[in-house]
């Protein structure tokens, strides 16, 4: 808790004359610069207006950097922050470490009861939250409806790998700068492992089996990795293995991406008329399957969470309770539109029928809540997450792999032999790790 | 330089610098022009020239969404901070290495700059600890320390490298007048040196304000220059290249400023040396 | 000028200098000894102690490093030829009498003053994109396949930015050595009769070779430690087509948070920047003398 001295000096002066003052306290939080968060510091006059005693410091930095320096400042004991966001595959790891503030007495009117159970338990370590979500994704198909129609296929609400195959050979119009399908090529553990994590999680595929031993020489993988390359080599934008989140976010924008795999986040974006001149030719379909029940559709929660070394964690929960309650989400509709609350916490958002009405709401619980994180592949796992695995080696075994598979899409590799990279790597980073005895 | 030219042969070269300043010149500007468009306009393809949706809302929403005059003036103490603090001290020591040389000055000299061969990510850890020992953390003097060492070698390297471009003969020269130490100083070897101060300095001013780690991991709210701004707008989920070429202008633009006036300054500093 | 009394002024005047830099080398550089023979992992910080030289060990396995060495030393080197060479080349351009000189000048040297992470941003989206750049704009106005600059040719792709940033130092220190330089010699070696070639050759060069040599120097420093480039652009990929060392040292310490391998990373970068810095002195010390 910073008292600021201002604050302190206008209370010894009121405290002078005989009347009690409160002390400003100070909070510093930490955050993406993902639109949702923007629009909070947005308003803000309304949490200062409940709160008058206080005051919100922002440190609004990109994904990647906000984590390295959230990192280093909770690892080192630093105490900089009294707020930090952070994502679904940092809080069961950092909770168990203890670094976190038990968010489990927050007051009543935050209706933890309300949270989605997919999401809340994500951020549950032994019965306690540790962290409440701020908005929650998983991931689906979207699509140009007019393309579709053009070529004479429709896309089924449900569609399996076969029909996302022939739906991106059908839409693919190279000479018109059209290309079938776009998914992540980018590498990173956040990038293209995220979305390779939950195709193999469709395809029967797993990292490790039940004693943490690599599955990279199995089948299953070889399987996923053949019909991944195939399908952006032949059906997707040249130069893939460069493209992630934003690159084909931008591409669908433009209309270019007939068809894409990503995050449910950014549906507010493809629907907005102001960004895109196709929003309102746009098409959702669940994540693919492959007739093994599991859909490829991961989840994810931007989550607020108090650092263990933060002085003035009261006035962080009532800020935390603020931004992630029920009014929250109301105060967002009646300022921004429904189209622009944040999405994926809340069972009661959905029961809302004007919410309900958004062309992209059912199809993000339905997406969220066929996400399974203690059960993800259709093998038993020895892990936690869906598109990542909750253990502290993830982020840089990962990203290594990500890095191979990356290479395996621009033709440096073939597929057998990034995954016999891949797989030699996980074992010897594991076997390092402690993890294969 | 300034020799007399044929008009044509003027005309000639001219061209070609400018075509040449143009070239290089082009991303800079092509960022400029991107901050004016709306995001769809920005990565529209084919790129957009005449036809572009022109707009100031960037700028006000960049305005708007974070406190730029607070990063601005971290950046103009650190970067203004960690020059001057380093030229006072490279001055004496780049002055000393340069007219009164040792044996050992080449490799005192390789050695300073030796000083700089750790990468910065090896030692994130190490020094973050330091800096939180010592309560440095987040502070405008931690920030104006750490980087007036950093580019402490550059400082000195530079200011050497100039000094010893002034002849000698110079100062024999205006001793043998009976100059005093004082008036040598005053009177030959600054206006003989300030050109070499001043690009030192214009220099070291633009590393400093643009050194975009040991700001950004050495920092949280209070000292937060101008590198931590651009992070807020760099690569959020969706479309923001209009806004981070907005948030990019903001930053160039001061520092620009700075550059031109400095030409100047340059310039002067030369004519005096040229009227020796 | 050397009496024994200035020599001892001399002392004093770089002690402080050399004080300071020798603690702010010291220091880091025993904690990065340190933990280079721990195990420190940020996330794990249950499991610590000393593992000999495991850390280094991990780096001189690693399939990536020898290759990862190689692609420093070609960065290094590619983005000095170029620089050095376009940079005398404007340097004798801008020195020429020409309308506009200032404004010409702060055009050249413009690229400096965009943070580094911005530019490689800027120019990886706004120009090398396949489908969004302006680049392959103009490659498909020619009728030509848009060229997939970080997907084939990495290296090249960022050894170009990093040049675009680091062209106008060189230029600018060039240029003011170039200033330096009295114009009555020339003019005397034009009335001489010697022509453009051999003014250049044995009167501008040979005035410049200090300013050169200083540029070499101070860029292979900067140079021998980028990363952020690399990171915003390639991913050091396609596969580790683009990862140099900097880069490996930054993903064990940012991705893996693996603060001991860092730290020999770091350790071996050092070494690494030490040898390059004994054989660049070797044949270019001689032309810091006068």
């Amino acid at each position: 808790m910073k008292l600021s001295i201002r604050a302190l000096m206008g209370a010894c002066a009121v405290g002078a004359i005989g009347t009690f003052a409160m002390a400003e306290t100070t909070i510093t939080v930490a955050t993406v610069n993902n639109g949702d968060m923007v629009r909070m510091q947005g308003l803000m006059d309304d949490f200062y207006a409940k709160h008058p005693d206080i005051k919100v410091e922002w440190v609004t930095l990109e994904e990647n950097v906000l984590r390295q320096n959230v990192t280093t400042d909770i690892a080192a004991g630093g105490g900089q922050y009294d707020v930090i966001t952070i994502g679904t595959y940092e809080v069961p790891i950092w909770g168990k470490l203890g670094w976190l503030e038990s968010l489990n007495d927050l007051p009543a009117d935050y209706d933890v009861d309300d949270l989605l159970p997919a999401i809340r338990g994500g951020l549950t370590v032994d019965g306690n939250l540790y962290a409440s979500p701020f908005y929650g994704e998983s991931s689906f198909v979207n699509y140009r409806k007019d393309l579709a129609e053009k070529a004479g296929i429709t896309i089924p609400d449900a569609p399996t790998w076969d029909d996302i195959k022939a739906a991106a050979a059908a839409m693919t119009d190279t000479e018109a700068g059209i290309y079938g399908i776009c998914l992540r090529g980018k590498a990173g553990w956040g990038e293209n492992m995220a979305f390779l994590t939950t195709m193999a999680n469709s395809y029967g595929a797993r990292w490790f089996d039940e004693n943490w031993q690599p599955q990279f020489d199995q089948p299953e993988w070889k399987a996923v990795m053949t019909d991944y390359v195939e399908l952006l080599t032949k059906y997707g934008p040249p130069g893939a293995s460069n493209n992630g989140y934003n690159e084909n976010l931008t591409l669908s924008l433009q209309g270019k991406c007939a068809m894409r795999m990503d995050a449910t986040v950014s549906a507010g974006a493809l629907t907005d008329p102001a960004q895109s001149e196709f929003a309102d030719k746009v098409g959702f379909a669940l994540a693919p399957d492959a007739g093994l029940g599991k859909r490829a559709n991961w989840l994810w929660a931007w989550s607020l969470a108090i650092p263990a070394s933060s002085d003035a964690k009261d006035a962080a929960k009532t800020f935390i309770n603020w931004a992630t309650n029920k009014e929250y989400l109301a105060l967002v509709a009646s300022k921004e539109g429904w189209g622009n609350v944040p999405p994926g916490t809340r069972t009661s958002l959905y029961a809302n029928p004007e919410y309900a009405a958004l062309p992209f709401a059912k199809m993000t619980i339905d997406s969220i809540n066929a996400a399974d994180p203690t059960n993800p592949a259709t093998k038993p796992v020895p892990y936690v997450g869906v598109q990542f695995v909750a253990i502290p080696e993830f982020a840089g075994l990962a990203t290594s792999v990500g890095e191979i598979f990356s290479a395996a899409l621009a033709g440096q590799k073939t597929v057998d032999e990034a995954l016999a990279e891949a797989q030699a790597l996980a074992v010897a980073e594991m076997t390092a790790a402690g993890y294969i005895k | 330089m300034a020799r007399a030219h044929s008009p044509r042969r003027k005309l000639l070269t001219t061209l070609a610098a400018w075509t040449v300043a143009l070239i290089i010149f082009f991303p800079v500007l092509w960022m400029i022009l991107t901050s004016f468009k709306t995001e769809p306009s920005a990565v529209a393809m084919p790129p957009e020239f005449l036809s572009a949706d022109w707009t100031l809302e960037n700028y006000a929403e960049v305005w708007a969404r974070s406190d730029y005059p607070r990063f601005f003036w971290n950046s103009v103490v650190i970067s203004v901070g960690s020059t001057l603090l380093g030229l006072l001290i490279a001055i004496p020591a780049a002055w000393a290495m340069a007219f009164v040389p040792g044996k050992k000055t080449k490799d005192l000299l390789m050695w300073m700059l030796s000083t700089k061969m750790m990468p910065a990510v090896a030692v994130m850890i190490p020094l973050y600890l330091l800096f939180l020992k010592f309560g440095l953390i987040d502070t405008r003097i931690g920030l104006v320390i750490a980087l007036m060492l950093m580019n402490l070698p550059i400082i000195i390297w530079m200011l050497y490298t100039y000094f010893k471009e002034i002849p000698g003969e110079i100062l024999e020269a205006s001793r043998m007048d009976g100059a005093s130490l004082w008036g040598e100083i005053v009177h030959v070897l600054t206006p003989m040196a300030l050109p070499g101060i001043a690009s030192t300095m214009l220099l070291n001013i633009i590393l400093a304000w643009n050194e975009a780690f040991w700001t950004i991991v050495l920092t949280t709210t209070k000292a937060a220059p101008l590198s931590a701004f651009i992070a807020s707008f760099s690569a959020p989920q969706g479309l923001f290249y209009a806004k981070l070429s907005a948030a990019s202008a903001m930053a160039i633009l001061p520092i620009l400023i700075l550059g031109w006036f400095s030409q100047k300054q340059l310039v002067r500093g030369l004519t005096f040396g040229a009227v020796k | 000028m050397s009496t024994h009394s200035s020599r001892l002024a001399a002392r004093l005047m770089v002690a402080p200098s050399v004080a300071l830099l020798l603690v702010w080398m010291i220091v880091p550089l025993a904690m990065t000894l340190y933990y280079s023979f721990r195990l420190y992992r940020l996330i794990s910080p249950d499991r610590t102690g000393w593992t000999g030289f495991t850390n280094y060990v991990w780096f001189f396995q690693s399939p990536d490093f020898w290759l990862a060495m190689g692609n420093t030393l070609v960065l290094v080197g590619g983005v000095l030829v170029i620089t050095v060479t376009l940079g005398i080349l404007i340097a004798l351009l801008i020195d020429q009498p020409i309308k506009g000189q200032g404004v010409l000048r702060i055009l050249v040297i413009a690229p400096f003053f965009v943070m580094p992470p911005v530019a490689a941003s800027i120019l990886e989206n706004l120009f090398m994109h396949p489908q969004n750049g302006l680049f392959a704009a103009v490659s498909m106005a020619l009728g030509y396949e848009p060229i997939l600059f970080l997907q084939d040719y990495p290296m090249s792709s960022v050894i170009g930015i990093v040049s675009w940033e680091w062209l106008p130092f060189a230029t600018l220190i060039l240029l003011t050595s170039l200033q330096s330089l009295s114009s009555e010699q020339l003019e005397a070696a034009e009335m001489d009769g010697a022509g453009a070639f051999s003014r250049l050759r044995y009167i501008i060069l040979p005035h410049m070779t200090r300013a050169i040599t200083v540029v070499i120097l101070i860029q292979t420093i900067f140079l021998l430690g980028i990363f952020g480039e690399i990171f915003t652009t390639t991913q050091g990929g396609p596969g580790s087509a683009s990862t140099t060392l900097p880069y490996m040292i930054f993903k064990q310490a940012i991705a893996a948070k693996d603060i001991g391998r860092a730290a020999a990373g770091g350790i071996i970068a050092v070494i690494l920047a030490n040898i390059v810095a004994y054989f660049l002195m070797r044949g270019l010390g001689r032309n810091l003398d006068n």
